[in-house]
């Protein structure tokens, strides 16, 4: 039976694929004349702006991707860092927001999958992963099932490719309820000389076809990414894909035994936009035309139009061009791993990407327009509104101290996320050295007698949402002291950017203010971007979501004997504050939890601070100082010492000097870290820190079972686990249903 | 020298952590076995690793007990040691190699976590480096680990001292009857586990507990006490 690719070109259908009327003129000059259907699916997909960043490309330039230890920064399919002896992290972060919340398993499962490919297409083995999760309301009807299905989905798909999820991030607001994040993570390890890039070489060559059959699934999900959300999204389900780990993971080992082998000239993943989207970046990369012959595509639904094999998202798969006197030997490791291996093309020098089926041309457009001629924005932005500063004797003191920090570090933001980590294989590869809970997750480097990498992944939304441009310096920093806090220097980061719709010059005018932010913080901390993602469009029924620049870090730490973890502590060490009293309780948990409210401006951070207070730290870890580390972020000094106290089954006492006692235990100022010492160091080290010019208080002292801070706090290490262990478990029903069990 | 055999399959996912474990311990690096495989080299011990054969689509382990491998398996199991880790474990029952069977955990979820193991029986060379009722820590990291056997079975694994590993303290996170971790066959030749002591044999992993299991497993354990 023969497929018909034919379909008549009307309005409704441009603006269906999401393209106005400029584009539809711009398309009409380059394809020559009217284009078909197959290529109108073709211009729309490439265009969008999920594949294209049309609206934030402008912006994204801005960022600083160069650094001496960055190999390729941001346009490969993940950033590419040395760490050393010829080894080098290669990592991403991607969004899934879309997909998981219209079906949250297969959503966050496939957002899990796309993130390893970006990985492993480099040549890399996958070491460790992240989830930044931030979910709507817990009071909402919604929320519960999403976040059994996004954790389910995520602990799915990783836990059966094996790779140790080490760290993330699980919050929750109600600006999220219509509308989900799902940014996941994944870092890699490979030789300096053995990254493989999307950048195809010669003409005449096989373009082969690689991993699981294509399918229906995921048929406009690029264009579904880039758009917003109304009360019809259930339609869009067809539009989400089916994960498939096992495959992924066959799919792994196959492609490095290939890459091994030396039969790869290019590779690239299929993810957004599939077949089109991977050829058309190998072609246009390399300057080279692409031939292809559907005819050739494993497809495992039957009469597939050109279309839909062109826009298919089906997952588990890869795009290759290959050496073609080693077509057999790379056959033979598909065939091996029971994948799908077939030549679907070659490479030409036309510059052109031609499609056929059935015998016919479908699709003859010009590559190189494509892929770099998208259209790109510069959207009409506003400048976003500022806060004055208020002094803490302007927000009320609780009534009680003790009352106040088991509400916080029981709130649904603060509370203990063992729930959820439980559910992810933590420990597989047998490289892990710091689960989540801490600071920041650490992987030692396998095969390396003492290197250690550090993950962090880091955003404030209500800081962003107060003050765009502080708040993005506030992602990068807060990620830069939690790798420093386990003894990490910071490397380099990815950004994945999660935002309202860019059509709206205020939303805009958030994108354009902390990419700002973000690009000022990271030339600061020395933190290159060298890869990231961004999500638009994150809106329903016209709310967008908070804004979200989600921040992932990686460092290097040189000798993991020497690590700091946040409760390696023992009784009768001395706790020291770097930095100062706490002052800023706006957009604090404090003001949110115990006064119900969620005005006013974000912490300001100051940036040389920033960085002069983590060398110090750094310093001090390195010259083995430091006994425990921990940053200051939400919920202040009291939160963090609790914080302490729980993971080290150990209390504190402590007695510091406060002007007001609620924004010196709860003030969420910035720059700040708790460092515990040997008592019989104490001494040298506050002499140290005096030479180093950091400002620092020692407050207190290591001792059993209680956390007691002047005569404000004086609750039993117990009491605060109990609290901050349950909330997690009673919300998910989890308690309810152990004790029904016995 | 200790020779070691690891199988993979399609989908093992702990093998590399297995590798690893069996290199640093013996010294030597195990031989790797394939799925495909119908012979299998000489060795004293052969290991099924962690891990998604087959995606464990069909049943955990239900696909990989019908490999050809599992022949081999079968006729070594005759005399060789032969050790199976959480996937391994569901494959050495599903092929029947080891009775009973492993269930969804009870919570219906994966869980990964720190549990404590007592040891119930160290007759065995396999825990031969472990005092009876020592309690061990040891991490799991499944979905399907919840162990069932009918009542007759189950009689007769207690009566036989076949329970290898009970978890103890109150830390059973699946749901297994009598606390059972791991069991042994009949003849106490063959083990299957759903913990994963490969992953704590070294100061990296923050604690050593797995480790006394291979070196007794190898015969190892002379050189350790002297």
């Amino acid at each position: 039976m023969t497929v018909n690719n034919t379909h008549p070109i009307t309005s409704e259908l441009i603006s269906s694929h999401g393209i106005n009327d400029e584009e539809y003129a711009r398309i009409l000059e380059l394809t020559g004349r009217e284009p078909t259907f197959t290529e109108l699916g073709i211009w729309s997909a490439m265009w969008n702006e999920h594949c294209s960043y049309k609206s934030s490309k402008k912006w994204l330039k801005t960022l600083p991707t160069e650094g001496h230890r960055v190999v390729y920064g941001p346009g490969e399919n993940a950033g590419v860092v040395d760490i050393g002896d010829d080894d080098v992290v290669v990592f991403k972060m991607e969004s899934h927001n879309h997909p998981s919340f219209i079906e949250p398993y297969q959503g966050a499962a496939t957002g899990v999958g796309g993130i390893l490919r970006d990985v492993f297409t480099m040549g890399a083995r996958p070491i460790a992963a992240m989830n930044a999760l931030r979910f709507g309301d817990p009071g909402h009807a919604k929320t519960r099932h999403l976040v059994a299905g996004v954790v389910s989905g995520v602990g799915g798909y990783g836990n059966s490719f094996g790779v140790p999820t080490v760290g993330g991030e699980v919050n929750f607001h109600p600006r999220y309820n219509g509308n989900i994040l799902v940014n996941a993570f994944a870092a890699g390890l490979a030789k300096r000389d053995a990254i493989y890039i999307s950048k195809a070489e010669g003409v005449g060559l096989p373009v082969v076809y690689l991993g699981a059959k294509t399918g229906r699934d995921g048929v406009g999900g690029a264009t579904m990414a880039s758009a917003e959300f109304d009360d019809s999204i259930d339609e869009k389900r067809p539009t989400v894909q089916v994960g498939d780990p096992f495959t992924e993971k066959c799919l792994l080992e196959a492609c490095l035994e290939l890459m091994a082998s030396g039969a790869v000239i290019a590779i690239q993943d299929m993810g957004a936009a599939g077949l089109t989207c991977s050829a058309v970046e190998m072609g246009a990369r390399g300057d080279l035309g692409i031939r292809l012959n559907l005819d050739d595509v494993p497809v495992r639904e039957e009469n597939m139009t050109a279309y839909e094999m062109m826009l298919s998202e089906s997952q588990e798969r890869m795009l290759m061009v290959l050496r073609p006197e080693m077509e057999d030997q790379a056959k033979a490791i598909f065939t091996k791993w029971d994948l799908d291996f077939a030549i679907v093309g070659l490479t030409t020098d036309d510059l052109r990407f031609s499609i056929h089926h059935q015998g016919e041309e479908v699709a003859n457009l010009p590559i190189k327009q494509l892929g770099d001629e998208a259209p790109e924005y510069d959207r009409p932005w506003v400048e976003p509104g500022t806060h004055s500063q208020q002094e803490p004797h302007l927000f009320a003191p609780p009534h009680d101290y003790n009352t106040a920090l088991l509400k916080l570090i029981g709130s649904p933001d603060l509370c203990s996320r063992r729930w959820v980590w439980e559910q992810y294989d933590t420990l597989i590869q047998g490289n892990t050295m710091q689960l989540p809970g801490g600071d920041a997750g650490v992987v030692r480097v396998d095969g390396h007698p003492s290197k250690a990498l550090a993950f962090s992944s880091d955003v404030t939304p209500r800081y962003v949402e107060a003050d765009p441009f502080e708040g993005g310096k506030q992602a990068v920093a807060e990620c830069y002291r939690n790798l420093i806090a386990t003894g990490a220097e910071p490397l380099a980061a990815t950004d994945n950017l999660n935002f309202g719709n860019p059509e709206k010059p205020e939303i805009m005018g958030q994108l354009v203010a902390s990419i700002r932010g973000i690009g000022e913080a990271c030339q600061a901390l020395g933190m290159p971007i060298v890869s990231g993602n961004v999500s638009l469009y994150n809106e329903t029924n016209g709310e967008a979501i908070l804004p979200t620049p989600t921040i992932g870090g990686v460092g290097l730490i040189d000798e993991h004997e020497r690590m700091t973890r946040i409760g390696s502590m023992q009784a009768g060490d001395a706790v020291f504050l770097i930095g100062t009293e706490g002052t800023h309780l706006a957009r604090s948990i404090y003001q949110r939890e115990i006064l119900g409210e969620e005005t006013g401006p974000a912490p300001l951070v100051d940036l040389l601070m920033e960085k002069a207070r983590g060398e110090f730290v750094l310093a001090a870890i390195r010259a083995d100082y430091a006994s425990a580390v921990h940053d200051i972020s939400d919920g202040g000094l009291a939160v963090a010492l609790a914080e302490m106290c729980m993971a080290a089954d150990l209390g504190m006492k402590c007695l510091i000097d406060v002007t007001y006692p609620h924004s010196a235990l709860f003030g969420e100022d910035q720059a700040r870290y708790i460092m515990t010492i040997n008592s019989e160091w104490a001494g040298m080290f506050a002499a140290n820190s005096e030479g180093a010019g950091v400002s620092f208080a020692q407050i207190g002292q290591v001792a059993e079972e209680r956390l007691i801070i002047n005569d404000l706090i004086d609750i039993s290490v117990g009491d605060l686990k109990t609290v901050h262990e349950s909330w997690f478990p009673d919300y998910m029903g989890e308690t309810a249903l152990a004790e029904a069990a016995e | 020298m200790p020779r070691t055999t690891i199988v993979q399959f399609p989908g093992s996912n702990r093998d590399r952590d297995m590798i690893a474990a069996i290199a640093k311990i013996s010294g030597i690096s195990p031989t790797l076995a394939w799925h495909t495989d119908t012979s299998l080299p000489d060795s004293d011990l052969i290991i099924i690793p962690g891990g998604f054969s087959h995606g464990d689509y069909l049943r955990s382990g239900a696909i990989a007990a019908r490999a050809p491998v599992m022949k081999a398996i079968a006729a070594a199991a005759g005399g060789v040691r032969i050790l199976g880790v959480c996937n391994g474990f569901q494959t050495l029952t599903e092929a029947g190699l080891l009775p009973g069977a492993l269930m969804r955990n009870a919570r219906l979820t994966f869980v990964c976590k720190e549990v404590k193991l007592q040891v119930a029986n160290a007759t065995n060379a396999f825990t031969a480096g472990y005092r009876d009722g020592e309690v061990i820590r040891c991490p799991v990291a499944h979905h399907d680990g919840n162990y069932f056997a009918d009542q007759k079975t189950l009689k007769s694994i207690e009566d036989n001292n076949q329970v290898a590993f009970r978890y103890a303290e109150g830390t059973n996170p699946n749901g297994s009857i009598n606390d059972i971790a791991g069991i042994f066959n009949e003849q106490g030749n063959v083990l299957g586990m759903m913990p994963h002591p490969e992953n704590l044999i070294e100061p990296a992993h923050g604690g050593q507990d797995g480790r006394r299991l291979f070196e007794g497993a190898l015969n190892m354990l002379e050189t350790e006490s002297a």
